[in-house]
């Protein structure tokens, strides 16, 4: 069944709802009562003047009844489906959306609180099992407790001990009482945080993200002379930029930022976009700008421009990530590793050898992306001396119903549904959750 | 002489009281802080049990642990390890690398005790 088909179901549903027989309504509209009927079982066709009349008829808007709304319906339901719905008829799913489009709706929305909410689980699992000052602030917090525990049970279970041996634990207990209350306080200064997941920021790095984001990673005062005055104004007393470290950083990617504007002008982007569209190829060759650089003005495009959310991640030779800059359906890790199946990392061991590969994360809505990465030396490049490589990998979102083969990949380990996966590094916490 | 423990612990006032209650009981306990040399301090002591934090400047408990079970002369040393970190997969590191005993913070005296008793000399104390 063609997703036109739809049309016919949803007309039938909503006369049916008006208790309104076929033949009147076939009758105002100026059909048979048969073609009506032919229409209504999705076996005509239906549009311009008929389904102008018809939504007339119903007291109903056209575009209710016609495929753009039905097609982004059944879209999410197919979505739905592949997310786990093994048991599906999805060879019905247009006459499902069609016939009970209210059931269809819910279905959707709660496809979309679950997915939500499993967001929710990794970020809270990734920050338990990976947060550094979470780590730090529990082992400070159960070294204090072992402490007090040891020394009052001695003082306790010790009647004879000696008065210098007394006052030196009581002092140790005081001293640690004191250590833990601070590191009580601390912990739950922190988790009072926690209620708002994206904005609460635990490293320098994320602290760097968030002042990014609220920018949309574009800064208009830096694409045309500025002046280092510029950046400091535009990082000063922001909140965002809690900690010396976070400011740093920020210092040098606007720096950065600065350079690549500069070699790179905002002008002559938006002119060879134009042209050749988002292909980092094409561009990189008629601008001649290396693919890391062009990456990072991609990924700062203004969003006037129109070219949807471009998605950007940056690691050393480590592995470690150095940048991100996430779009949405393809999350990346706030801490620990990310997945090794991105070709994030196989770039890295093919330095200077661009990759293009269509991605598409597991359990993720089926959301389909084409990413480019490759690795490249920076700083000085002399004989003599080691070279330090960095890799970078652009994802761009696909639009849906693209048929081709895509890698499957996933955010990392612990927060990967993907049980069968040979690269897997650690259980997932979600093969069996959800 | 007791039995010697070589007690390898950062925080100061866990090896104050963890040293006092195993010298009540008779053991001659040495102490060590950091993770960097624990390896050779160990070598050169030649203790009959090490008591072995996770968490150390320098190095870790585990790489240490590593390393003596790879020396000839230590590995079947007696190692209790001690660690605020309880998770299942640092319990899991710590016997796959070898350790005797394994033993979350906090813990009272009565277990430290009766785990370098059983580690070092069966059930029985050194006298």
């Amino acid at each position: 069944m063609s997703r036109s088909a739809l049309t016919g179901s949803r007309i039938r549903e909503r006369r049916s709802m008006m208790e309104m027989r076929q033949a009147d309504l076939a009758r105002h509209v100026g059909i048979s009562a048969s073609y009506l009927n032919l229409i209504e079982h999705n076996r005509r066709r239906i549009g311009g003047k008929l389904l102008m009349d018809i939504a007339s008829a119903l007291q109903i808007e056209p575009a209710a009844l016609s495929e753009g709304a039905e097609a982004h319906l059944v879209a999410r339901l197919r979505e739905a489906a592949a997310d786990g719905g093994k048991r599906t008829e999805i060879e019905r799913v247009d006459e499902f959306a069609g016939r009970f489009p209210g059931w269809a709706e819910l279905v959707v929305e709660k496809q979309r609180r679950i997915a939500a909410l499993e967001r929710t689980v990794e970020v809270l699992t990734d920050r338990l099992t990976h947060d550094p000052f979470l780590s730090a602030a529990l082992h400070d917090i159960l070294t204090a407790v072992a402490s007090i525990r040891s020394t009052s049970s001695i003082l306790v279970e010790t009647p004879e001990l000696e008065p210098e041996w007394r006052g030196r634990f009581q002092r140790n207990i005081n001293e640690d009482s004191q250590r833990l209350s601070e590191a009580s306080r601390s912990l739950v200064s922190y988790l009072d945080g926690v209620d708002d997941i994206d904005a609460s920021s635990t490293s320098p790095q994320e602290e760097l993200e968030a002042f990014l984001a609220t920018h949309d990673f574009h800064f208009p005062d830096l694409e045309e002379s500025p002046t280092e005055e510029t950046i400091n104004q535009l990082i000063n007393g922001v909140d965002l930029l809690r900690s010396t470290s976070a400011q740093a950083l920020a210092v040098s990617h606007l720096t950065q930022y600065v350079q690549d504007a500069q070699r790179l002008p905002l002008t002559r982007l938006r002119s060879v976009l134009g042209t050749y569209g988002l292909d980092p190829s094409a561009l990189a060759a008629n601008t001649g700008v290396d693919l890391p650089l062009l990456f990072r003005r991609l990924a700062a495009l203004p969003k006037e421009l129109e070219y949807g959310p471009i998605g950007l991640v940056v690691c050393d030779a480590s592995g470690t990530l150095i940048f991100r800059k996430q779009i949405e359906g393809f999350p990346l890790p706030r801490f620990g590793a990310a997945c090794p199946l991105w070709p994030l990392f196989r770039a890295l061991s093919q330095p200077m050898m661009p990759l293009m590969m269509d991605l598409t994360q597991a359990g993720r809505g089926a959301g389909h992306f084409r990413s480019y990465s490759i690795a490249q030396a920076v700083g000085d490049v002399s004989f003599g001396k080691s070279m330090r490589f960095e890799a970078s990998m652009l994802v761009i979102p696909e639009e849906a119903g693209v048929e081709k083969d895509y890698e499957l990949v996933g955010v990392s380990c612990r927060i990967c549904p993907s049980a069968t996966c040979g690269a897997r590094r650690e259980p997932s916490i979600l093969a069996e959750g959800f | 002489m007791g039995k010697r423990v070589l007690l390898i612990e950062d925080e100061p006032n866990i090896i104050e009281a963890i040293s006092f209650i195993l010298s009540r009981d008779g053991w001659d306990v040495d102490t060590h802080a950091n993770g960097i040399d624990a390896v050779d301090k160990v070598i050169a002591r030649q203790p009959d049990l090490v008591i072995l934090d996770v968490m150390l400047p320098g190095r870790s408990g585990f790489d240490i642990l590593r390393d003596l079970r790879a020396h000839d002369g230590t590995a079947a040393l007696p190692v209790l390890m001690l660690t605020a970190r309880g998770q299942t997969k640092d319990r899991e590191t710590a016997k796959a690398l070898g350790v005797s005993r394994f033993m979350t913070k906090p813990f009272s005296n009565a277990e430290v005790l009766e785990s370098v008793r059983s580690l070092a000399n069966g059930v029985e104390a050194p006298q």
